[in-house]
This record gives C-alpha cells, sequence and structure tokens, in this order.
C-alpha cells in the first residue's frame, strides 16, 4: 500500500495506454472568489474505477458537474479521447432522480428518447439493462412501488442503457440503510466485471471507497484540491473475503490516514 | 405434532389485532359518513327551513318554503334548463380559454424570464382587480355579449391556472434537469418530458379553483350584462324573477348555480384523480 503526492497521474499514465478521459490543472471559482476547485488534475484510464473521497466542500461534486458538462472549468482543461458525445456519460445522483409519472421501463427509455429512438426498437436495450440490475420483472411498475434500493438499482440501469464510456456516480448509495448499501456495493461490482465500465464514485465513506475502487483520490476543502492518491492493488473480483481480509483493513487505515491529511487533524 | 396439525387452522384465520380492528371499523365509518353526514344535515336544515316558514307565517315572496321551490324547479324546467344551458357554457368556455391562456402563459414565462418579469405583473393586477369593477367597463367596449362574458369569467378564472401551472413547471426536480442537460435534450424535450409532467399535478389543483372561478365569473357577466337589457342565463334568471318577486324561481336558479359548481368541482376532481392515480402521492392511498 503506497501513499502516493497529487499529480500521481502522470506516473499510471506512462504505464498505460492513453486516457479515456483527463483533467488537467482544472479550476472553478464562484462568484469570483470562491474556490470551489483548484487545479485538478487526473486521468482516468478505460477500466478504472476511480473514487473521490473527501469531507463536504473539497470539489468532489463540482469536479463531476464539471466533467458532466453541467458547469466549465474556470481555467484548466478537460478531455475526452476521441471527443465527447451525449451517449458517452452515464449518471446516477444520491437520489435516483426517477420520474414518478413514468414507469421503470419508460424511465430506463429516457437517454435514448432523447436521442429520438422509439421505445419499442430500444426495448431489448432496456430489458438488457433491467436484468443487469436484476429487475427485469419489475418493467411496468411505477417507482414508488419500488424500495429504495430497488429504485437506484432502476438508477444505474438507466445510467447502463447507452453503454456509456465513463459512469458518474454521486454518492449513490448514502441516503441507503447500511444493509442496502452493503447490497448494492457488492451488485456493482459484479456489474462492473460483467460489462467493463469506467467508474468515477464520489463518496464521503472510506471503507465503500476502498471495496470498490481501483483508485481512490482524496481531496481536501477550502480550496478543494487533491491532495492525495491512493492506489488500491488488491485484485477484482471483491467479494466477502475481501471485506474481512487484512489486506482491506490496511487499505483502509491508508485512506483513512489520507482523509485525516484532508480534513487538517 | 400438535403443532403440525393446528398450523393451517392458525394460517387461515387472519390475525386481527384491536388497533386493527378499531382502524378497520373506523375506514367503514368514514367511508359511510362521508355521503351520510352531509344527507342528514341537508335533511335537517330543509326541514328547519320548512318550519321557520310556517312557525313565522312567511309569504312565499319573502321566503318560500323548501316544497315550493322544489316544485318551481319542476315547473319552470323548461325556462330553468336553458338559462343551465347557458350559463355552463359560458362557463364551460372560459374554464377552457382559461386553461389554453393560463398554461400558454406559464410555459411562455417559464420559456423566457423577460416575457416573465414584463407580463406577470400585469396578470397579477388583472386577478386582484374586482371583476364586477371591470365587467360594466368591458360590455361598453365589446359590442358581443357572448365574447363579454367569456372574457369576464376568464379574466377570473384564469390567474389560478397560471399561477399554478408556472410554479409547476419550476418546480421539476433540479437532479433530472441536470440528468437532461447531460443527455442532450432540447428545450422542447424538457419541457414536453419533465416540466409538463411535473407540472400536471400543479396544473390540476389550479384547475378546479379555475373551475369554480369561471362560474362565478360567468355570473357576475351574467349580471353585469343582464342589466343591460340581454342575457338569459342563471343570473339573469335570479335578476329577473327577483324584479317581478317570483322568489320561488329565484331559489330554484339558485340551487342548479351551486349545484352546477359542485357538479364541475366534482367532474374535475375525478379529472385530476384519473390522471394522477398511479403516481401522485395525493392520489394514493396509505396503509394504516
Amino acid at each position: 500500500m503506497t501513499l502516493q503526492e497529487t499529480g500521481v497521474a502522470a506516473e499510471t499514465a506512462a504505464a498505460q495506454p492513453a486516457p479515456l478521459l483527463s483533467l488537467d490543472g482544472v479550476s472553478k471559482v464562484f462568484n469570483g472568489d470562491l474556490v470551489a476547485l483548484k487545479g485538478m488534475s487526473l486521468d482516468v484510464f478505460q477500466g478504472d474505477f476511480v473514487s473521490l473521497l473527501g469531507p463536504s466542500g473539497c470539489g468532489k461534486s463540482t469536479a463531476l458537474r464539471l466533467i458532466a458538462g453541467l458547469s466549465h472549468p474556470t481555467s484548466g482543461r478537460i478531455n475526452w479521447a476521441g471527443g465527447q458525445d451525449a451517449g458517452d456519460l452515464g449518471v446516477v445522483f444520491q437520489e435516483p432522480t426517477l420520474m414518478p409519472w413514468a414507469t421503470v421501463a419508460q424511465n430506463v427509455w429516457l437517454p435514448w428518447r432523447l436521442r429520438g429512438a422509439k421505445f419499442a426498437a430500444m426495448k431489448p436495450q432496456i430489458e438488457e439493462a433491467l436484468a443487469l440490475v436484476g429487475l427485469e420483472k419489475f418493467m411496468d411498475s411505477y417507482p414508488r412501488e419500488l424500495s429504495g434500493g430497488m429504485k437506484m438499482r432502476v438508477s444505474i440501469a438507466r445510467a447502463l442503457v447507452t453503454n456509456p464510456r465513463l459512469i458518474l456516480m454521486d454518492e449513490p448509495f448514502a441516503a441507503l440503510d447500511e444493509i442496502t448499501r452493503h447490497k448494492l456495493n457488492n451488485d456493482l461490482l459484479a456489474l462492473r466485471a460483467k460489462i467493463g465500465c469506467t467508474i468515477i464514485f464520489v463518496t464521503h465513506s472510506v471503507f465503500e471507497s476502498v471495496f470498490l475502487s481501483s483508485r481512490i483520490v482524496v481531496m481536501a476543502a477550502r480550496p478543494g484540491r487533491v491532495i492525495h492518491e491512493v492506489a488500491v492493488d488488491a485484485p477484482y473480483p471483491r467479494g466477502e473475503d475481501f471485506r474481512t481480509s487484512t489486506d482491506y483493513a490496511a487499505h483502509c487505515r491508508a485512506a483513512s490516514a489520507a482523509l485525516h491529511d484532508a480534513i487538517g487533524d | 405434532m400438535a403443532i403440525a396439525e393446528t398450523a393451517p387452522t392458525a394460517a387461515a384465520a387472519p390475525i386481527i389485532d384491536a388497533e386493527e380492528a378499531r382502524r378497520a371499523r373506523n375506514r367503514r365509518r368514514e367511508r359511510l359518513g362521508r355521503w351520510l353526514m352531509p344527507l342528514i344535515v341537508l335533511v335537517v336544515m330543509i326541514f328547519l327551513w320548512d318550519r321557520i316558514c310556517v312557525w313565522n307565517n312567511i309569504p312565499h315572496y319573502i321566503l318560500p318554503r323548501p316544497g315550493l321551490v322544489a316544485e318551481t324547479l319542476w315547473v319552470d324546467r323548461l325556462i330553468l334548463f336553458k338559462a343551465l344551458l347557458i350559463t355552463l357554457r359560458t362557463t364551460l368556455l372560459a374554464l377552457l380559454v382559461a386553461v389554453i391562456g393560463g398554461v400558454g402563459l406559464a410555459v411562455l414565462f417559464t420559456q423566457s424570464r423577460l416575457f416573465e418579469m414584463s407580463f406577470y405583473p400585469y396578470a397579477v393586477i388583472l386577478q386582484v382587480t374586482p371583476i364586477v369593477a371591470i365587467a360594466p367597463l368591458i360590455f361598453i367596449y365589446i359590442q358581443s355579449k357572448l365574447i363579454g362574458m367569456l372574457l369576464c369569467a376568464w379574466i377570473v378564472a384564469f390567474f389560478p391556472v397560471l399561477s399554478n401551472t408556472t410554479l409547476g413547471l419550476n418546480s421539476a426536480d433540479h437532479n433530472l434537469r441536470d440528468l437532461f442537460s447531460i443527455y442532450g435534450a432540447t428545450r422542447w424535450q424538457k419541457l414536453r418530458y419533465l416540466q409538463l409532467p411535473s407540472a400536471l399535478p400543479y396544473f390540476l389543483g389550479g384547475l378546479r379553483i379555475a373551475g369554480g372561478l369561471a362560474l362565478i365569473g360567468a355570473v357576475v357577466a351574467e349580471y353585469v350584462a343582464g342589466t343591460g337589457g340581454v342575457g338569459s342565463g342563471l343570473a339573469f334568471t335570479i335578476l329577473e324573477s327577483s324584479y317581478r318577486l317570483n322568489i320561488p324561481r329565484v331559489f330554484a336558479a339558485l340551487i342548479l348555480i351551486a349545484a352546477m359548481g359542485v357538479v364541475i368541482f366534482t367532474v374535475l376532481s375525478l379529472f385530476s384523480h384519473l390522471l394522477l392515480r398511479k403516481w401522485h402521492e395525493s392520489a394514493l392511498k396509505r396503509e394504516g
């Protein structure tokens, strides 16, 4: 386990092909003087599971919004390998963010619908995405008929349905109870193993970030910035064995130390 | 063995505790009470009304007995029904125009902040100015009585639709808005697939208020137009009958106006329930 200083992305990049996404000295300033993010550099490679870990106000969500194109950097650049298209991204928010007036299938259809695709033509993809999250039998249900965990699965299915190059997840399991969260963490890794997607995952939880990620980017607040990167080199697939292993505990200790450094304890 | 033998019987019998039984009783009582209680109140009120007339020897041109009002409803049914249709037509047309105008303006307001800033204050001014004060002027400037009446009813009815729909269009979940932006939705797609469905419960709430207000607007307009010598709706019937001291007919027309208001509200509530019953909190039944 190594605790690396920021800017280490360059080292990783040297050993790998060109990054899928790279942030190059990205800063975001609000109202002229509120520095939400300062000089963030990060390379995300195909198949990475990168967690952004840090206290509130450290710019995790700002970074995600910038990557999603919902906001533009004040300075610095965000580069996509081969340019960006609307279907390149899948997004999962902290809340399931489903349309309550639409059925599960219609919710999952949304990214395609906005690209002009008919429901009938997309039905196989919708079914497949729902099958991946184990909800193929709930296509005609309304969100209110589902539990919190099931709603989140629908949200994940919607993010997957266009087969995006990158999935952004902004504390998706934070509002769920511990048991559901535990289960969805396992399911997310199983899903990733099946479809090999690249994920940027925002979280407050050291344990969650260690269990899920291949790399943890630790951020500090005021101004929001990257201060450490922790590589979680345990192999996938990871299951209950990993959760109870000394390796997991060691990674948690390292991530925790980096987080304390970020908080300034 | 004993457990195995008794288990099926225990499973077959529903387990109802005291609290559950009380809740079920309350539910039954409430279902019955919802219809029965107003009916009992109505019967008592009619009885009291009748007795007051008899005990005080009140003449029918001051306060007719309920029986006489019922008789007038039947005897004058052709005149009253014709008048009812005219008032109903004005009300429904005004409601239709209020919906088109209210929703149309709300959409324009949410699409252009400049448009909203320019016109919203005037919509408020139009709403807060009493219609009885504007109506005479309307009938001076507009020759067609139908259009004049429609305009009066529209002024009263359109604001709840406009105000509620604007609120609803602006209340779409901000994460869903972000999601639509990420997926490259056009302005039209955001309006159609996100803002309009989000605004539906708000719009329907406004519509129920507007239904009653359209009737009030139509009645006021008929009063004003009627004083000019034109009009034959229920409000004009009330006016004309009161001049002739035909008070039973005044009551009969009043009852029809009130009944029309109740029917409009009920139909709009039903319409709202049908549209929202599958997904909106307001239309969902809860356990317990």
